[in-house]
């Protein structure tokens, strides 16, 4: 049952750096004194904080709630006390504060009461609740709540769940070590997820560079017999790990732009968010990941399950971290991840591994002499050349027309480029740029729509006035008499008024609740009435 | 000669009716031009240019009466765009009608109003929630930033602030183009 | 706002703009070899000139439009725009030739566009064809192929001052080229055939007597470059596969009226601009469909201006005339993106 395997256009082959970090087993971080939780470590809208100041939470215990639909809760990684609410520095390109909650570890790591649940009795849409409520989020660095990747959509269905075991990026093996040492969890949670998608076939994809990982799921694969899970050897080249260009390899298919793999039949999800469903149906909420210390500045490069909240200096300094050489700190791979200015950073949902690497003297980027490595490297088939020159112009009229926003900023091109130009850094630019103008001119229509309905407005104002004053004047040519017209108001307000106290005797009328008051009631509202003397005094 | 002269003449014929027959046929049916230019201006509706409000600035454009480099909302984004669509050479902003700054909002301090409704008259957006002896304050997202309703209080109770950026608004910075003259990318 | 702000990629492949420049000119060793062996050392002394002019020109060029003068002159485009427009020009040419020549690549077709990148045409051919145009004779004033040439210093001599040594003159050591001669004769109506008969001394196996070494080191170098991927084969596949093909069909048609396909390929400059003209990448297509079909535009032309043009020699044409269709191609040949049907 071989299956035939397609390529996708371009990759790379590049140097692995994997080895070193694979020497040991994972290992489990100690917990350090204060952890530092952000309220959005996921794709979507924050979660929103449960808990105060002072109070003392277990580990597992659900800390920030998700208010709305694109949003998981977080819980606490610890048992400790909750020592503040402020905004910290949390790891994103922009070096930015945001909301954390800081918890203070009291040593005892005491776990809240761990519910286990059979999933095979569960219902798809409450498998999904569980999900939600345990705050998996996609592991494999997008950080995408996992529980809308786990419902198919109305009228949709799920041919084929598709788990990401490829790893593609140099130096990253966290999912390499988790699939050696957790294979049956992994194996499990896919059970759980096609459960949740009713999904027909499951396949699991690892690159060929991970043999000892690939034999494990093998083996471990027996135990499960009567399902049919296919395991499959991918050729490691870079990026085969995307979303897209796996279902491309794997399945022969190219999602649509624009479209969701679900849309087309497939679902995909990373390995370490496959063993965290199956944590999660046995109580556990997600409150650590096995993350890959390692670079040029760590003397004992490892693997190691870190609790959320964890500082990056700490786990640094648990590898033997030399804190004086010159290194950039890097959350994630050396091709799609950034630049950490800030060493508290706290590890994070998303955080798949802590790179430090040597900085190299900075070459100016040379002028792009067209020579094309670019376009053959490029998985999406984009020209990166034509994305850079309109990026560089900021003509973001044209660069939409060369499909700017297909891009997957998986750094090929810029790998390759004999020029040393950031691509990707200008791709990035250009997409913000975009997203932030969209924002402008939305801004900009509304301000118009709201100018122009009250320039409607004073004219309505304005026409109403004259109207009224037409009438007026028409009257008083009709009566011609001031007297009548005072006359005229006069019945007018008698009108008024008559109108008003024959609704008053309606109303006094119809207050029949007053009568047959029991003693009780009676004596309450004696009481309303003594107070509302009282107040009006 | 004859020749020469009648072939001539039937290729002029020839080549008229031709481009007459597509100056109908490929005719391009474009909005007016103001309006074009009214979706490229900021809507601030603050009055720098000169003119009382986006929409008679465009117009005055388009009639030709104003230059394009009299928004300082807009600043040279604008300036740029509007150059781009009526095919001229894009001018400096003309200082005369202000700075260009970074996107601000204004705040009632509710201690000092007195519910004059004065401001209220002044936004052009009806950026300012309230009535006449009741609280007045400033819809946040609506504001624009154009500062009118500032001289009309008679408290001066309406103050600047900018506007809060956090993470989710957070750009990419433009990569900086090397071994190009210094003042040659300025943007 | 944070300093430390830049983008991943935070890997690089160690490809960069230099190493493409010297690899090119390494894989030109050999063709420049057969090159001296064969027509004397014309080829070094016109080294010796245009590349000290490219470097100066470059510096000079640099330092006007106020740009940093090192990482431009260090990428070695300089240098390798003279080499190709040194290994163009005859041997026996006088010194104001390869300086003019080379100072016009630089400064007008290189420089005054833009500098590295952003010139359109191929600088190296620009200033050959200038050349070309403005001095006809000086151009096409070749030397026969032959094993004893004259000593390193009468060649300095007659390159500085013009002055051959004693009982020499200038129309009894010079020569035109095979396809020079080819081409003359098939327009006074002789046939192939005849003009092998007259001139048996001037065809080798292949093309010129020569010349087709000279070529055959320039298509080992080419096969080396595209090995170690500095170029990819699109261009020269096209270049040579089009060339052949039309050579190919009108001999077929007319067998005396025609040169051989094989004389084409391995005669005048067709391997040299095949592999290390026409691959120019700044100037050349980037799609590679749009490749192929640049290649094959270079073909077509060099054959038809080599057949009815006025010059017996049409690579440079030929290549200028693909650098002006560039945009457009590569315009209508933009591959399709993942996920999206035909666009």
């Amino acid at each position: 049952m071989k299956r035939l395997l397609r390529h996708f256009h371009g990759g790379l082959r590049l140097p692995e750096h994997k080895k070193i970090s694979m020497q040991e087993l994972i290992s489990e971080a100690p917990i350090p004194p204060r952890l530092i939780l952000p309220l959005q470590q996921h794709i979507g809208e924050p979660a929103e904080s449960l808990v105060s100041i002072g109070e003392r939470v277990l580990k597992g215990q659900m800390i920030a709630e998700a208010k709305s639909f694109v949003s998981v809760p977080v819980h606490a990684s610890t048992s400790g006390r909750i020592i503040c609410i402020e905004n910290r520095p949390i790891p994103h390109p922009s070096g930015l504060n945001a909301p954390c909650i800081i918890l203070e570890a009291d040593g005892k790591d005491e776990t809240i009461d761990m519910q286990a649940h059979d999933y095979h009795h569960m219902e798809p849409a409450e498998l999904r609740h569980l999900l939600r409520d345990a705050g998996i989020v996609g592991l494999g660095g997008a950080g995408f709540p996992s529980f809308i990747k786990l419902n198919p959509g109305p009228g949709n269905r799920v041919n084929t769940l598709l788990l990401n075991g490829a790893e593609c990026e140099p130096y990253i093996t966290c999912d390499a070590m988790l699939m050696q040492q957790r294979p049956h969890e992994i194996i499990k949670g896919l059970l759980v997820m096609k459960q949740a998608l009713q999904a027909e076939h499951c396949i699991i994809a690892v690159e060929d560079n991970k043999r000892l990982a690939y034999t494990t799921l093998v083996n471990a694969l027996e135990e499960h017999q009567p399902h049919k899970i296919e395991i499959i050897q991918v050729p490691t080249l870079y990026p085969t790990g995307g979303e897209k260009q796996l279902i491309k390899v794997v399945t022969g298919v190219e999602v649509p732009a624009n479209n969701r793999p679900v849309n087309v039949g497939i679902v995909c999800h990373n390995v370490a968010t496959a063993a965290a469903v199956y944590d999660a149906t046995q109580g556990q909420p997600l409150i650590s990941r096995v993350v890959t210390v390692t670079g040029d500045a760590v003397k004992h490069p490892r693997n190691l399950q870190v609790r959320f909240g964890t500082p990056f200096r700490f786990l640094l300094d648990q590898c033997g971290f030399d804190e004086r050489a010159e290194i950039d700190l890097i959350m994630g791979g050396p091709l799609m991840g950034f630049k950490i200015a800030d060493q508290q950073v706290p590890v994070i949902k998303t955080s798949n591994c802590v790179l430090s690497l040597k900085r190299e003297p900075r070459r100016p980027a040379m002028p792009c002499i067209r020579c094309a490595d670019c376009v053959l490297v490029c998985p999406v088939q984009l020209l990166p050349q034509q994305l850079y020159w309109y990026a560089r112009a900021q003509d973001f009229d044209r660069i939409q027309d060369y499909h700017l926003f297909d891009c997957i900023e998986c750094g090929a091109c810029a790998y390759v480029c004999p020029s040393h130009i950031p691509l990707v850094n200008y791709y990035r630019f250009a997409k913000t740029e975009i997203w932030a103008q969209e924002e402008e001119k939305k801004k900009a229509d509304l301000a118009r729509q709201r100018h122009e309905f009250r320039q409607y407005r004073l004219e309505r104002g304005k026409k109403e006035n004259e109207e009224r004053r037409q009438r007026k004047k028409e009257l008083l040519k009709k009566t011609g008499n001031k007297s009548d017209d005072r006359d005229a108001q006069k019945t007018a307000i008698e009108a008024a008024m008559a109108r008003v106290q024959a609704r008053r005797a309606e109303q006094e009328q119809q207050r029949k609740n007053t009568d047959n008051l029991n003693l009780a009631q009676k004596k309450v509202i004696e009481e309303i009435e003594a107070r509302r003397k009282k107040t009006n005094d | 000669m004859f020749e020469a002269i009648f072939v001539l003449a039937a290729l002029a014929i020839a080549f008229g009716l031709l481009l007459g027959y597509s100056a109908i046929r490929f005719k391009v049916k474009g909005d007016p031009v103001t309006d074009k230019i009214d979706a490229i201006l900021p809507q601030t509706q603050c009055g720098q240019c000169g003119y009382a409000g986006c929409r008679p600035y465009a117009e005055a454009i388009a009639n030709g009466e104003a230059d394009i480099n009299q928004c300082p909302p807009g600043g040279k984004v604008v300036i740029q765009a509007l150059a781009d669509l009526l095919g001229r050479d894009p001018v400096p902003l003309n200082e005369e009608n202000g700075q260009h700054a970074e996107k601000t909002i204004v705040h009632i301090d509710e201690q000092l109003c007195i519910g004059c409704t004065l401001c209220i008259q002044a936004c052009p957006v009806d950026a300012i929630l309230g009535a006449a002896k009741q609280m007045h304050t400033i819809i946040d997202s609506e504001c624009t930033g154009c500062n009118l309703c500032i001289a009309p209080c008679p408290v001066d109770c309406i103050y600047i602030v900018p506007v809060k950026r956090d993470i989710s608004q957070w750009r990419w910075p433009r990569p900086e183009t090397e071994l190009e003259k210094p003042e040659a990318d300025k943007s | 706002m944070n300093p430390g702000i830049s983008s991943s990629p935070f890997l690089n492949s160690g490809n960069s703009v230099p190493r493409i420049m010297l690899w090119v000119l390494l894989a030109l060793i050999p063709g420049m070899l057969a090159h001296i062996y064969f027509f004397g050392w014309g080829l070094l002394i016109n080294l010796g000139i245009a590349i000290p002019t490219a470097l100066a020109s470059e510096a000079l060029m640099l330092r006007l439009r106020q740009r940093p003068i090192k990482p431009f002159l260090s990428d070695y485009s300089a240098i390798l725009t003279a080499t190709l427009l040194a290994i163009a020009l005859p041997p026996l040419a006088p010194w104001w030739l390869a300086f003019i020549g080379t100072a016009f690549a630089i400064i007008i077709a290189k420089q005054l566009y833009g500098g590295l990148g952003y010139n359109p045409f191929n600088p190296a051919m620009v200033g050959y064809a200038m050349l070309l145009i403005a001095f006809p004779r000086e151009m096409t004033t070749w030397l026969p192929a032959q094993s004893h040439h004259m000593a390193f210093m009468d060649s300095l001599r007659y390159s500085l001052f013009e002055v051959l040594p004693s009982g020499h003159n200038i129309d009894s050591i010079s020569m035109a080229t095979p396809m020079d001669i080819v081409k003359t004769r098939l327009g006074l109506n002789m046939t192939i055939d005849e003009i092998n008969a007259q001139f048996h001394n001037l065809f080798g196996m292949l093309g010129g007597r020569g010349w087709e070494w000279v070529n055959l080191m320039f298509l080992l170098g080419g096969m080396l470059l595209i090995f170690i991927r500095v170029i990819s084969w699109h261009i020269p596949v096209a270049v040579i596969g089009s060339l052949f093909s039309c050579a190919l069909v009108f001999q077929l048609a007319d067998i005396d009226a025609h040169a051989s396909p094989l004389f084409h390929l391995f005669s005048g400059a067709t391997m040299l601009g095949a592999f290390f003209i026409a691959t120019d990448p700044i100037s050349a297509a980037t799609t590679l469909r749009g490749r192929l079909y640049y290649g094959a535009g270079i073909g077509i032309f060099t054959y038809i201006i080599r057949t009815w043009g006025g010059y017996p020699d049409g690579f440079a044409f030929a290549v200028l005339l693909m650098n002006m269709a560039v945009p457009t191609i590569d315009y209508y040949t933009q591959p399709r993106v993942f996920g999206h049907q035909d666009d």
